[in-house]
C-alpha cells in the first residue's frame, strides 16, 4: 500500500466524507475498517448518487411481493408461484478483460436469482458496443458474447433473449446487462437477514483468494487508458462450481433451516454480512481465520474485500450447521462455519480471535451519504431536437425529380444489412436457448415466450432501450423503452407485470449527465405508472465514459409479463398465404432519432417519435383481447426501422412475402421508416375481418395494408425485394462484419 | 418398466430428460446421483446432456472416473441399453463404450440450433420405429460435438452398420463432424450415442416433436423383449 496522508483516496472517498465516517465512529479508522468503507460507501453498494432520484419509481403494485432492496424483486404469478427477476450490469469488467468480465455478469445474476429462494429458468442480455469496423470492438463483441455462453450454457440456464446495438458512443465503453428469471413457489421464498441471535454465520461454495479485490471501487470511476492495468479487479467465474452452488443451495432452501442467505458479490463478504445484519437489525461477528482461502497468508483486508465468485453467506438455525455442510459436501463443496449472529449491531471482525475492526452494520450498509447532483440541460438538447429533417429531402421540385432515382429497395437492404437491424443469430446460436426445455418461442421474435411446466400458462421476457432516443430525449426515450417492452410482451401474448431496470449512464458529476439520468428516471417512471407495470429492482452503473465521452443514456429496461394460458402464445411471423394485414395505429411524419436517419444519412439527430401513454395502453389491450379471442396468427411490434422492416421481419420466419397498399400523404421516406409508437402489425385469417373489426369497434385507428402474398414483399410502388434473397443479407451481415 | 437416469456433477439436462420420460412417456425414472452403484433393475441408462465437471480438461473425461461408470459399463457389457445424449455421448466414447472422439466444433464455437438429420440404420433399439433415411429435426447444443475418428476405425463403423444418424448434408452439419456423422452406436447395437437433443424435440408445445421416435424405438423395443 502507498503511504500517504490522505488515506481516504486509496479507498476511493472524499475528504469529507472520511471525516463523516471519524464522527459516526467516534475515532479514526484503522486500515481494515477504511477498507471496508470504501467499497460499502462506493457508488456501486451504495448508490449515494442515485438514491434520491430512485424514489421516484412506482415500486408497488398487486403483484409485488419483494420491491427494490433484497438481492432480486419478486412478484405473484398465481398458483402460489412467484417470479423472482433482475438485471445487472458488469460494464466495467467487460472493458478490460471481455470474456470473464461478461462470464462473471452472468454468474453474479443468477446467483442474485437463487439467493431468493428461486430455480433460475431464463437469462437475457442486453449488450451495447461501438461499431463492428473497429478491431477491439470487433475484440470485446466476441470475447463478451462467449463470455456469456461460456458461463450460461455450462451452468443450464438457457439464454432466451436480449437485445445487442452498436453506436460510436458505446467505443471502448461496452455495456453488458444480464438478466435472470426465476420461478419458486411461495413457501421457498428466502430473504438476506440475519436474525436470531447466537444463529450460526456460514461461508459456502468456493474458497476465498484474492481476485476482484476493490472490484466495485473499480466499477465507480471512469475507464481510462490505464484501466486495463486494473486486470486482477475482475474476477474469475467458474460455471461448473455455481452449477454446483446453485443445485446445493436451492436443495438447503427447501429443508427450510435457513434464516438468511445472501450472495457474495460486489465487495464480498463484507457487503454480505453487513447488509443482512443491518436488514435484521443484528450485528455480525466472524473471525477471518474460519473462511476457507485458496491463497496462503491473506490479510483482513484481502478476505473481507475478495470479489471470489460463486460464494453465499448462509445463516441457519442453530444446531442445523451440520445439515448444511451435509448437503454441500455430497456436492463437493465448502460449507464452515465463521461466526454468529449478535445482538448489539456491530460487525466484529477478528482474526484467530484477535478483534481487527468493529464498525456498525447500517453506518457500513445504510449511512452513506445521499447526494443530489448538479443537474443542467446540455447543449445539445434543443441544438439536435430542433434539426430540420426536411432539409435531408430537398425542394420540392427536386424530391419530385429524385423520385424516380431513389431506390427504396436498397435503402432497405442498408438499413436491414445495419448492425442494429441485422439478424442477431450469430449471437443467440451461441447460447444454449433450449435447456430446461420451457422455450416456446425462440429468439428472433418480439420476446421470449417460455412455458412453466405443470401448468397451462407462460412467461413473456423481454429487455429493451433505444438509447438513440434516450440521447435525443432522455425523458421520452424512457417512456418509450418501457411502452416498447410492454408491446412486445402483448404482441406475444403476456400481460405486461412489472420491470426490472439497468440504468447505464456517464459520469454523475457532470450536471449534464445527471440531468440525464433525472430525465430518464422520471420518463420511465410516468411511463411504469400508466402501463401499472411497476420497478421491482434494478442496478445503476454510473462513470460509462471513456476519453472520447460518456455512453448514450442507456436505461434498460427488462419486462416481464405473463400468458394467462399457453395457447397465447404468438409470434410475429406471417403464417399463411392469404391472410389480411392490419397494422394497429397509425404512421406519422416521425423520422426523428430513426435508424433511417442514422444508416442512410448518418444523423443522429431530431424530434423522436411522441408517445401518448393512453392511446398506447389502448393498442395494447386491443391486440392482446384479440390473441385472447384467437384471432391473431402473427403480432409484431412497429419500431426500430419503421413499417417496412417490421414487414420484412414478418416475413422471414415462414418465407412468407406480403403484397401491402397504403394509402398516405405522408412522404415515401416517412410512409416506409417512420418510428412512430404505439403501432402493431398483426395478420389474421381473412374469413375473420369482419368480426375483428366489429371487435376493435372505434377504439382505435387501424388499417387493413395488405395480405401475405408469394415469396416477395411489395409495399406500393416503394417497395419489391424477394425475401429469401434479402434474409441472407439480413443473416450475414454481422459475420461479415466481423471477418471484414 | 424404469429407466436410470444418471446425474453428474454438472449434468443439465438431467431434469428435462426426466420430465420427458416420464410426463410424455409415462415411464417411472431414477434418478442416480454419480456417486452411487446402478441397482441391477433398470429397463435402460440414459446418460444426460451437460457440462459434467464443467467440460474441464476434455469433455466427459473426468466424468468417465465416476463411481456409477463401472456399473454403467457392466451394464452395458450385459447387454443393457443405453443411450447417451450430447455430453452423456461424449461419457461415453470417453469410459470406451462407443467408439471415436469429440473435437472442437470447427469453428470454435458453441452452436444452438435446429438441424436436420437422416437415419441411417433403423436396425436398432433406439432407431426401430423409423425408416431408413428418414429425415429428422432436432436441435444440437454443443461446443465438443466434431465426431473424430481413424480410417481403420471409420471403416469398422461403417461394415458394422454403426453410423446411425447423420446430418443431412454438409450445411446441416454444425461441427464439422467426419461423414456428417451426428449419433453411433456400438458393434451389438445395445449403446447408442447422439449428438443432437431429442428430450428437447418430443412434445408438440416445442418446435419440433420429432426427437419423440427415438424414446418410442426404444420403449417400444423394451416392451417387445418383454412379450
Amino acid at each position: 500500500m502507498n503511504q500517504t496522508n490522505k488515506p481516504w483516496e486509496i479507498e476511493g472517498l472524499t475528504e469529507q466524507e472520511y471525516n463523516m465516517i471519524v464522527d459516526l465512529l467516534g475515532r479514526e479508522p484503522n486500515y481494515t475498517e477504511l477498507g471496508m468503507f470504501g467499497v460499502m460507501w462506493s457508488e456501486h453498494c451504495s448508490y449515494k448518487n442515485s438514491k434520491a432520484v430512485l424514489r421516484n419509481f412506482p415500486t408497488e403494485g398487486e403483484v409485488v411481493l419483494q420491491g427494490p432492496g433484497e438481492n432480486a424483486g419478486i412478484i405473484d404469478i398465481g398458483d402460489n408461484q412467484a417470479l423472482s427477476f433482475k438485471i445487472e450490469s458488469h460494464n466495467h469488467p467487460s472493458a478490460i478483460e471481455p470474456y470473464q468480465g461478461a462470464a462473471t455478469g452472468v454468474g453474479g445474476i443468477i446467483r442474485d436469482i437463487f439467493t431468493m429462494g428461486a430455480r433460475p429458468i431464463a437469462l437475457l442480455d442486453s449488450l451495447r458496443f461501438g461499431f463492428l469496423d473497429d478491431e477491439h470492438v470487433k475484440y470485446l463483441f466476441e470475447e463478451v458474447v462467449a463470455g456469456i455462453a461460456g458461463y450460461g450454457n455450462s451452468i443450464g440456464v438457457p439464454t432466451v433473449g436480449g437485445e445487442t446495438y452498436f453506436s460510436n458512443s458505446y467505443q471502448g465503453n461496452p455495456l453488458v446487462n444480464a438478466m435472470c428469471v426465476g420461478v419458486m413457489d411461495h413457501e421457498d421464498i428466502s430473504t438476506a437477514t440475519a436474525s436470531g441471535i447466537g444463529n450460526p454465520v456460514m461461508v459456502v461454495g468456493a474458497a476465498t483468494g484474492r481476485d476482484g479485490i476493490q472490484g466495485a471501487s473499480f466499477a465507480s470511476d471512469e475507464l481510462t487508458d490505464e484501466s486495463e492495468e486494473d486486470r486482477p479487479a475482475v474476477q474469475v467465474g467458474d460455471p461448473f462450481m455455481e452449477k454446483l452452488l446453485l443445485e446445493a443451495s436451492l436443495e438447503l432452501i427447501k429443508t427450510g433451516c435457513l434464516v438468511g442467505i445472501q450472495d457474495m458479490g460486489a465487495a464480498g463478504l463484507i457487503s454480505s454480512a453487513s447488509e443482512m445484519a443491518s436488514r435484521g437489525e443484528t450485528g455480525i461477528e466472524l473471525d477471518i481465520d474460519l473462511v476457507p482461502k485458496r491463497e496462503e497468508g491473506m490479510n483482513s483486508y484481502e478476505v473481507l474485500l475478495s470479489e471470489s465468485q460463486e460464494r453465499m453467506l448462509v445463516i441457519p438455525e442453530a444446531g442445523k450447521e451440520d445439515l448444511v455442510e451435509q448437503i454441500f459436501s455430497k456436492w463437493d463443496l465448502n460449507a464452515a462455519v465463521i461466526g454468529e449472529v449478535t445482538d448489539d449491531g456491530m460487525i466484529r471482525v477478528l482474526n484467530k480471535g484477535k478483534k481487527v475492526a468493529e464498525v456498525p452494520a447500517r453506518i457500513l450498509a445504510d449511512d452513506a451519504p445521499e447526494y443530489k447532483r448538479e443537474s443542467k440541460e446540455p447543449d445539445y438538447y434543443n441544438e439536435l431536437k430542433s434539426f430540420d429533417i426536411d432539409s435531408l429531402f430537398s425542394i420540392e421540385e427536386n424530391r419530385l425529380t429524385r423520385k424516380d432515382d431513389i431506390d427504396y429497395n436498397n435503402i432497405l437492404e442498408s438499413i436491414i444489412t445495419s448492425e442494429n437491424i441485422a439478424s442477431k443469430s450469430y449471437i443467440y446460436e451461441q447460447y444454449d436457448h433450449m435447456v430446461q426445455t420451457n422455450t416456446v418461442v425462440l429468439p428472433g421474435s418480439d420476446a421470449a415466450v417460455l412455458r412453466i411446466k405443470g401448468k397451462d400458462k407462460g412467461l413473456a421476457l423481454t429487455t429493451d432501450c433505444n438509447s438513440r432516443y434516450c440521447y435525443l430525449d432522455p425523458e421520452r426515450g424512457g417512456e418509450i423503452a418501457v411502452a416498447e417492452a410492454a408491446r412486445n410482451i402483448t404482441c406475444s401474448g403476456g400481460r405486461p407485470l412489472a420491470i426490472t431496470d439497468g440504468l447505464n449512464f456517464g459520469n454523475p458529476m457532470k450536471p449534464e449527465i445527471f440531468w440525464q439520468f433525472e430525465k430518464s428516471i422520471k420518463g420511465i417512471s410516468k411511463a411504469c405508472q400508466a402501463l401499472n407495470t411497476p420497478v421491482t429492482g434494478g442496478n445503476v452503473s454510473f462513470y460509462n465514459e471513456n476519453p472520447e465521452g460518456a455512453v448514450y443514456p442507456t436505461p434498460i429496461v427488462g419486462m416481464v409479463g405473463l400468458l394467462d394460458k399457453l395457447e397465447y402464445a404468438t409470434d410475429q411471423f406471417f403464417k399463411d398465404i392469404g391472410d389480411l394485414i392490419i397494422l394497429l395505429g397509425k404512421t406519422e411524419s416521425e423520422l426523428g432519432g430513426s435508424q433511417y436517419l442514422e444508416s442512410i444519412h448518418g444523423h443522429v439527430k431530431g424530434r423522436i417519435p411522441e408517445l401518448d401513454l393512453e392511446k398506447e395502453k389502448k393498442i395494447q389491450e386491443t391486440c392482446l383481447e384479440l390473441i385472447k379471442a384467437g384471432f391473431v396468427k402473427s403480432a409484431h411490434d412497429c419500431s426500430d426501422g419503421g413499417l417496412a422492416v417490421t414487414l420484412f421481419e414478418s416475413s422471414i420466419g415462414n418465407l412468407k412475402g406480403a403484397d401491402i397498399k397504403i394509402e398516405s400523404n405522408l412522404k415515401a421516406e416517412e410512409l416506409l421508416f417512420s418510428e412512430t409508437q404505439s403501432r402493431i402489425v398483426i395478420s389474421l385469417a381473412r374469413e375473420n375481418k369482419e368480426k375483428v373489426e366489429e371487435f376493435i369497434g372505434d377504439s382505435i385507428e387501424y388499417q387493413v395494408i395488405g395480405e401475405v402474398k408469394g415469396e416477395r414483399l411489395k409495399i406500393n410502388n416503394l417497395i419489391d425485394i424477394y425475401i429469401e434473397e434479402l434474409k441472407t443479407k439480413w443473416e450475414e451481415a454481422i459475420p461479415l462484419k466481423l471477418i471484414k | 418398466m424404469r429407466f436410470g437416469i444418471v446425474t453428474f456433477p454438472g449434468s443439465n439436462c438431467d431434469q428435462d430428460l426426466r420430465y420427458v420420460v416420464e410426463e410424455v412417456f409415462e415411464i417411472k425414472t431414477d434418478m442416480i446421483w454419480h456417486k452411487e452403484d446402478l441397482e441391477n433393475n433398470y429397463n435402460a441408462i440414459l446418460l444426460p446432456g451437460g457440462f459434467s465437471y464443467g467440460d474441464y480438461l476434455r469433455s466427459g473425461a473426468i466424468a468417465r472416473f465416476s463411481p456409477v461408470m463401472d456399473s454403467v459399463i457392466d451394464f452395458a457389457n450385459q447387454g443393457g441399453l443405453v443411450l447417451g445424449i450430447c455430453n452423456g455421448f461424449q461419457i461415453l466414447m470417453e469410459a470406451g463404450l462407443l467408439p471415436g472422439a469429440m473435437k472442437v466444433n470447427n469453428n470454435l464455437k458453441f452452436v444452438c440450433k435446429h438441424v436436420k438429420l437422416q437415419i441411417k440404420n433403423n436396425q436398432t433399439p433406439f432407431t426401430e420405429k423409423l425408416e431408413r433415411d428418414q429425415i429428422l429435426n432436432i436441435p444440437v447444443a454443443h461446443q465438443e460435438g466434431n465426431f473424430y475418428i481413424d480410417d481403420r476405425g471409420l471403416d469398422k463403423l461403417k461394415v458394422n452398420d454403426q453410423i446411425v444418424l447423420k446430418y443431412l448434408n454438409d450445411s446441416e452439419n454444425p461441427n464439422g463432424s467426419i461423414e456428417n456423422i451426428a449419433g453411433i452406436c456400438n458393434k451389438k447395437r445395445n449403446v447408442f450415442g447422439l449428438m443432437p437433443h431429442p428430450e428437447r424435440a418430443s412434445e408438440d408445445i416445442l418446435s419440433s416433436s420429432d426427437g419423440k421416435k427415438i424414446f418410442e424405438s426404444l420403449i417400444s423395443f423394451l416392451k417387445e423383449g418383454v412379450n
